[in-house]
This record gives C-alpha cells, structure tokens and sequence, in this order.
C-alpha cells in the first residue's frame, strides 16, 4: 500500500481490468448434478459405508446359490437343531487349513431338546470350489458347484440349522433374495403412482389438488397393519411363491404411495414458483414438458432419498406379514419366514440362534436408514 | 474514529460482510481468522477482539458493538413480537425490570420514527412492511446505546424513498449518540451522503483507502474509478426532449385494472387488492418504453398482464401488433393458434439470473428448449442458432457444454437474454433484470440491452424501481405508485421538469455519488407519505385520484387542472 500525500492508501498491486467473459467462475459447479451430490455425498461417511455395504448386499443376490452351502429345503433328519460350528485353522498346534469338527446329535428325552457332540479329534477339512445340491445362477443358470461344501460325514452349519435341519446361513442368504427386492418391487409401484398424483396435484393447484389431498388423507387414516392383513389373507393360496411375492411386494407399494405423493406436491408448490419454471411456461411449453423436463429432474434427488427411506418400511412390512404367516409361506424363504419357525419362546430359549435372521434385518434397516440420511444431507449442492 | 461513519464499498464476492461479522466473531463454521488484529476501544481500554474468550465476547455483542443486517424479514424471528425481541436485548445486558424495559423500548421505537409505538410493540415482523422492518431492527441495534454500529447493507432490499429515511434516521443517530458507524454498501451514492472515510475492497483485498471527499472526488485506484464510472447516475438535462411519436404502436394497454380478491378466513367479507387501476401504456414500434416505481406499485402486474400470463379485469385491453402491416392482437383474449404465435414474438427476461436457468440442463439444452417447444428446425440447426446467440451477447459458443451454475450472475443474465432471443422476437420484456447484479455487471448488461435493441430493432418493455438505469436504455418513462401512473415523459423531459411530487421525491432519493450533494430529505419525506400530504394540484383523498392531464407535448401528470 502506498500512502498519498493527502492521507489515502492505494493498493499498489498491479490492476487490470479486462476479464473474460466466458470464463467460469466456479468450475467446480460445472458438472451434472449427479457428480454434485457425490462429492457431496463422499464426505458423509455413515451415508458412504451403507451404501457399500448395500451394494455389495444387492450384488451378492444373483450369486447367493453359489455362496451358499446348502439349498434353502435341503432337510437333514440327523442334525435337527444344530448348534453353530466354527471354522478351525489349526489342529492341535498344526496348521491344517479350515476344517470343522464332526458333531453327532443325541436325544434329550429328560429336557425334550437335542444335544450335540463335537468330535474334536478328527478335522474334516471343508472342500472349496466343490459339487453340492442344484440350484439356478442368476435366477436362470442351472449349477451345482458351491463355494465351499461340508466334507462327507461332517455339516457345515455356520449359523446352526432350525427344526428341520435346514442350514441357517443358507437360508439367510436365499432370504435376501426375496426380502430385499420386495422392497424394490413395492418402491416402484409406490413411485409411478406417487409421483403421478403428487405432479399433478402440485402443478394444477385448485379442484385437483383439492381431490387428491382428500384421496390421500382417507388412505392415510385407514389403519395400515389390519388392511395390509386383509389384502393378503385374500390372496387365493393356490398361487405359487412367487406370484405371491410380487402380489404382497405390489399391495405395500399401493398403500405406500399417499405419503411420496405428498412429498412429491410439496416439493412441485415450491419448485413451480422458481423462475425457470415461469420461463418456460410463458415460451409455451406445455405442462407435461415442464413437469418432465423441468419439475421432476430438480425433484429427483429428493425422491430418490425419499425412497430409501421408504423402502426399510417395506422390508419390514413384509417380514411383519411373514411372521404371522399371511405373507410368503414355505417353501419361499425370506427373513420374515425363518422368523415364523422362531414364534415360540422354546425356540429362542433352547435354540436362539433360530433367531439370527433378525440381525440381518436390523443391519438392512440401519443401512438404508443411514444411506437415506447421507443422500438428503447431499442433496442439493447448489446452495452452499 | 468515534462519532465518525467508515464505509466499507465492494461489490459481492469482495469480502466486506465477512470482515464485518469477524469483528463480531459471527463467522460461519468453515471459516478461520488467520492473521491481523481487531482492536476495539472500549471506554479507554482497547480490547483484542480476536483473542477474548466467548463470555466477554458475548457481552459486547449487542451492548457495545451491535450490528443490522441486510434483509430484515430474516434477521427478525417470525414467532416473536417486536416489542419482545427489542426488549431482549436490554434483558441480556441490563438490569431493568419488565415494565421499565419497556419504557425505554417504547421510547427507543418513538426515537426510530414509528408513529404508534405501543401498536409496534404488540406487531408482528411480517405485518410490517421492510422499510418498517429496518427500523425495528436499527431500534434493536440501538436500545443499548451501543458505541460501535455495523450496518451491513441495511438499505439494499428497500425502495429508494425508504432507503433515504433509514439513512436519514442512522445519520440522526449517529449525531444524537455520538456513536461510530461502518457502513457496508455496494452504492458509491449511500457512501457519499454518509461517510466520512471510505474503503474500497475488491476480492478480499483494500483497494484504496481515505477520508471520503477524497476517494470519491478524485479516485486514485483503477477499481474505484471503475466502480465510479458504472455507477448510474441522473443527468443533469440541459433542456427537455421533444416528444414522442405514437403513431407505430406495437403494444397497447388500455384502461388495464386487475384486482385480487383474497379470500379473509371465517366470516370476514373477501379483500380485494388492487394491483393496478387504469394505466394506460403506449409503446412504439423499436423504442423502449421504462415503468418505473416501487415495491407494490403494480409494474410486474403490468408486465404480466402485457405478456398475457394474466388476465386483466374486464374492460381491459392489451393490443398487440407484431409488424407494421399485420393485424392486432387482443392479448386478454386470444385463440390457440394466436398464443402460440404470440408466444414466438414476445419474450420476457427476468429478475433473478440464479433461478433462471434450470441447474440440470446444461447451457445449450436451455437454449434450444424454445426452438424444441415450437418444432423449429432440424437439432444442428438449434445447435447453430444457440452459437450464434451466444455470440451476440457476447460469450463463447464454447459454453454451450457446460451447466448454468458454474457462471456469475451476469453471466447467467447474459444466458437468459440470449435464451429469449433464440425464437427471433419482435418484443422483449425486462423484468428489473438489472436488480440483482453489481454495479459494473448492470452497466454492461445496459449496454448490451441497448445494442441487442439496436442491431435487431427490437421494442422493450422496461421494468425498474431505479430511475437512472433507466435514465439511458428508454425513450419514454412511466411513474407507477400503488397501481396508478402518476407521471409519464420521455426522459430528459422527466429530469428536466419533474411536476409530480412523488417524481421529485424519487429524484431526490437517488444518492449521487458526489459528496457535495447529499439526499434532500425534505423533499423525500414530502413526496413519499401520503397523497394527502402532496401539494393541492395533485392531493387526493382515497381513490379518486385525478386524470391524468398532459401538461406539455408528450408529458402527462395526474393532476388537478
């Protein structure tokens, strides 16, 4: 700075004038919202950590078959009630590689419960890469080699077996396949409805929005367990599992949608007031151009945050109906079935871990609760 | 100095506000006083406010150093009376009991200028209007009689006429109290009638610092002058301008009212709000005609009302002409086929360049969006028109690529008006698409304007609350207050002989950026109150206003004859 004679200081850095035009200013902003909202999204760890964590859970479904020791009703009489085996490294100060011990069942009759036995002189190695019972790769490809297999003469029960000697872990593993993308099916169905009437209503305003706010407050009051009850204790129990799985998956999302249509118009009343919005109306761009091309893509953010908040809601909502045997039946597996098998206190007294199927449930939860919260918190990158 | 006023100048981006809210310490989460020293002079002992721990912090903020923002609605909370909230300040730093505070609150709001005290005490912020809402808060700033005031922009969102009472009131204060005051502003004019030493910053840094008479009589750094050489001015005419031709019109409005009616709850009777009353406007074909007025005086209804976005009350009539030979068009009642049309040859370009643009779609998805609606041209030919407007308002076609939110303000602005200009039309109106940019931004934005109008020979419809940006870019000037056109010349004729008294108050309140002419604020006060405080020719009791006469050749005023 230097100091003139009547008492001001001019900064004496040299100063020009010409600035470009075209240069941006924040070039950090130029990029597609997606980018955006990852970067954003990045530094909630929570937020990142369940979303890995979800990913690698959804891409493990096509492949639960080949993970998995046994088919999900692959019954054994001989180990009813099995404890959960561990996995060995060494036997008796030798490195051998993983092998379980054998265990035999014996009969209680004074406590009424089976009682099992290890043999801990004799390791049987676990087989990898081995032939098991058949199952379909993909839904599609038939194949019988599983990850690792029990050697003959031994089980591999990782998380014990339930009252028919079918192998827990399997099953949790099968289970996901049903359990997580119920939620999936019953997101879109909730979706395409929500997101039609919540347009609507939001961008007409007036007498259509006033009938769709009415239609959402009735479905919203009537009460949510007794009709989802209803619904699916009137599936004819004829169907087949799997038709019974996308009629229960599309009944959550059909009771679902009143709530995202609500977010869906509240988010249209703010967004239709935004200038660009006017712009293109007053250029004659029709409503389903503005609502598609303009409305929805700033919208989409905050639905897809909304559905994974939503979709634990279904997860849980199907266990709850399998649980009291009015959703999916045997011989579908789901986390909500292997649940039905651990009703009574028996079982979850003497034989607790028939309850497993919990934790898996809770984790799934958390983690889209978690993912829900990292996304909204990322959301919308242009206000800083 | 105490007793003195600093102003710090610079236009956004250049760091005034944070520098002011670290005197405070009020800084956001993220960021770091790194280096320097802030003293502070508190009755003879000079405080490091960069090192003092929070509690005394705390107890100077508000006490000795308090501090008014720029946008009132949100610095006052909506869920508390004024009174309350004024009163909370000497209940953090004073001993008073309840009735006593409310004594010296009630003499502060008389002190600030609210004519019924108890019945602001009682108000709610939102019920008040945001010259009063400034008010308050400089009341809340000052009931605990503070040394130090930093106004941070405090007149930025108001009129003109309010903004010359806010600061008519703070320059009272000051000499009443003999408090000092750093005014932060963007406007060389609010400098000029209040301060004594000025600093002038760009990007964080000092520009030019010293006693005001002698930055802004003589500006010794190039970012001063440049700053000086943006800032709009009202000219000194020399003789009127002859007056215009209404012989081409390509936009009518005639005898235009519209009304709401807002439905009160329960039993009450329907309030109707009358957003304009009869104006009547002319715009001929290739010239700019500017409607210039404050908040709630009805321009933007006009706006709309011209673009056919709403419908005027019956007995309106909004006459459209696209070319010389072609027929009219009623606005307020077209056909399909006419919308569409018209859609193609009258434009709008609107006030805030950052909800403008869609963030999603990159620049030149939002600038073919016009062509895709009306099914004009194969997709390279949109490309290429995209280029070329790009080039006409002066960026590179390169930007087409990129997303809207990586550019300044008038950048965008610049996006919008080249947006508007993809379907080739023959109107375009502005809606103060000036307002939210600086100082040197706006001049170049003028410019443009002006030569867009030029080389295509389009017509503008212009709206503003600042009469010298509109000095420059219109042929002929309309004064809008509450609904009526009040006065309406060319401009030269306006400056020249401005008869109406709410004219001469708007002139009046335009700060200059000359230290030796301050605000007349005799003149303001005049104009501003109520009509029933104008001068006989022109006074009014309720809505029978007078007809608007022409006095001279081209110059109407709604007056008495």
């Amino acid at each position: 700075m230097t100091q003139l004679p009547d008492g001001r200081y001019v900064d004496d850095a040299p100063y020009s004038d010409t600035t470009d035009l075209s240069a941006l200013e924040r070039s950090d902003m130029d990029a597609p919202n997606w980018v955006l909202v990852w970067r954003k999204f990045k530094r909630h760890k929570l937020g990142l950590i369940s979303g890995i964590f979800l990913l690698l859970s959804y891409l493990m479904l096509p492949v639960a078959g080949f993970i998995a020791p046994y088919t999900p009703n692959e019954r054994s009489a001989d180990y009813l009630y099995a404890p959960p085996q561990s996995v060995h490294l060494w036997h008796e100060g030798e490195f051998i590689g993983p092998f379980v011990y054998p265990t035999t069942a014996t009969a209680d009759l004074v406590n009424y419960r089976w009682t099992y036995e290890t043999d801990t002189t004799r390791p049987m190695p676990l087989q990898f890469f081995c032939d098991g019972d058949q199952y379909k790769l993909f839904g599609l490809i038939r194949s019988d080699t599983h990850l690792f297999c029990a050697p003959e003469g031994a089980t591999i029960f990782l998380w014990g077996s339930d009252r028919l000697g079918r192998d827990v872990f399997s099953r949790i593993l099968y289970g996901a396949q049903l359990s997580l993308t119920v939620g999936l099916i019953g997101i879109t169905v909730s979706f395409a409805l929500g997101i039609f009437f919540g347009s609507i209503a939001g961008y007409f305003g007036g007498k259509t929005d006033w009938v769709i706010n009415r239609v959402i407050e009735i479905l919203r009051s009537l009460p949510e367990l007794p009709l989802w009850l209803a619904l699916s204790a009137a599936v004819p129990s004829n169907w087949s599992p799997v038709a019974v799985f996308f009629i229960i998956s599309i009944i959550l999302g059909i009771l679902d949608w009143p709530g995202l249509a609500r977010a869906v118009r509240s988010k249209f009343l703010s967004l239709r007031e935004e200038e660009y919005v006017r712009a293109a109306e007053m250029m004659g761009a029709k409503p389903g151009r503005v609502i598609r091309r303009h409305l929805l893509p700033n919208f989409m953010s905050h639905l897809i945050a909304s559905a994974t908040l939503s979709i634990p809601a279904m997860i849980l909502g199907e266990t709850a109906l399998s649980f009291l045997g009015l959703g999916l039946r045997a011989p579908a597996v789901s986390w909500g079935v292997m649940l039905n098998d651990a009703q009574n206190l028996a079982s979850i007294e003497i034989y607790p871990w028939t309850a497993i199927p919990m934790l898996p449930i809770i984790f799934v939860v958390l983690a889209f609760n978690f993912l829900g919260d990292g996304l909204r918190a990322s959301l919308d990158p242009y206000k800083s | 100095m105490p007793g003195e006023t600093l102003a710090l100048v610079g236009e956004s981006g250049s760091g005034k506000t944070i520098t002011c809210r670290s005197v405070l310490r009020i800084l956001p989460a993220s960021a770091q006083i790194r280096s320097g020293s802030i003293n502070f002079d508190c009755s003879g002992k000079v405080l490091d406010l960069r090192n003092l721990n929070e509690r005394s912090m705390r107890s100077i903020r508000g006490n000795q150093i308090s501090m008014i923002f720029q946008e009132p609605m949100r610095s006052l909370s909506p869920l508390h009376r004024l009174g309350d909230q004024v009163s909370e300040v000497l209940r953090l730093h004073r001993d008073m009991r309840p009735s006593e505070a409310k004594k010296t609150v009630l003499d502060t709001f008389e002190r600030v200028g609210f004519p019924e005290p108890a019945r602001v005490w009682r108000a709610y912020p939102f019920e008040m209007s945001g010259g009063m809402r400034q008010r308050a808060m400089i009341a809340m700033a000052m009931v605990a009689k503070p040394d130090l005031l930093i106004a941070d922009e405090p007149t930025t969102a108001l009129d003109v006429t309010t903004q010359a009472q806010v600061l008519g009131l703070i320059k009272d204060l000051q000499k009443e109290t003999g408090m000092a005051v750093i005014l932060v502003t963007h406007d060389l004019g609010v400098v000029a009638n209040m301060a004594e030493s000025v600093v002038v910053m760009n990007k964080g840094r000092v520009m030019e610092r010293g006693p005001a008479p002698a930055v802004l009589g003589d500006p010794a750094h190039g970012y001063t002058k440049k700053l000086f050489a943006a800032a709009p001015i009202i000219p000194e005419v020399a003789a009127p301008a002859r007056a215009e031709k209404h012989d081409d019109l390509i936009l009518d409005l005639r005898n235009v009212s519209k009304t709401y009616t807002m439905r009160a709850g329960g039993w009450s009777k329907p309030m109707t709000v009358t957003a304009c009353h009869e104006v009547n406007l002319e715009l001929q074909r290739g010239k700019t005609l500017a409607v210039v007025g404050e908040s709630g005086s009805g321009k933007t209804t006009c706006a709309r009302i011209a673009l056919g976005a709403e419908m005027p009350d019956p007995g309106g009539e909004v006459v459209f002409t696209p070319t010389k030979d072609a027929p009219p068009v009623k606005i307020n009642a077209m056909s399909f086929t006419e919308r569409v049309s018209f859609q193609r040859q009258a434009q709008m370009v609107f006030q805030d360049p950052y909800s403008s643009l869609s963030p999603r779609m990159r620049v030149q998805d939002a600038l073919t969006e016009p062509m895709e609606i009306h099914n004009l041209g194969s997709r390279s030919d949109r490309r290429e028109k995209a280029a070329e407007m790009l080039r006409w308002v002066g960026l590179d076609p390169s930007m087409l690529g990129r997303y809207p939110h990586a550019f300044s303000g008038g950048q965008r602005q610049r996006l919008s008006i080249a947006r508007a200009l993809t379907l080739d039309p023959v109107l375009l109106v502005c809606d103060e698409p000036t307002s939210a940019l600086d100082v040197s931004v706006q001049e170049q934005i003028l410019c443009l304007l002006e030569d867009i109008r030029d080389r295509v020979g389009l017509s503008y419809l212009f709206i503003s609350h600042d009469l010298a940006v509109v000095a420059r870019i219109a042929d002929e000037v309309a004064v809008m207050r509450q609904g009526v056109v009040v006065e309406q010349a060319p401009p030269d004729t306006l400056f020249y002989n401005p008869r109406h008294p709410y004219t001469k108050a708007l002139i009046a309140a335009q700060p200059e950026p000359d230290v030796s002419r301050p605000i007349d604020l005799g003149l303001v006060a005049k104009g501003a109150g109520k009509p029933s405080s104008w001068p006989d020719a022109f006074r009014f009791e309720g809505v029978a206003a007078p007809a608007l006469t022409e006095l001279e050749p081209g110059h109407k005023v709604r007056c008495h004859v």
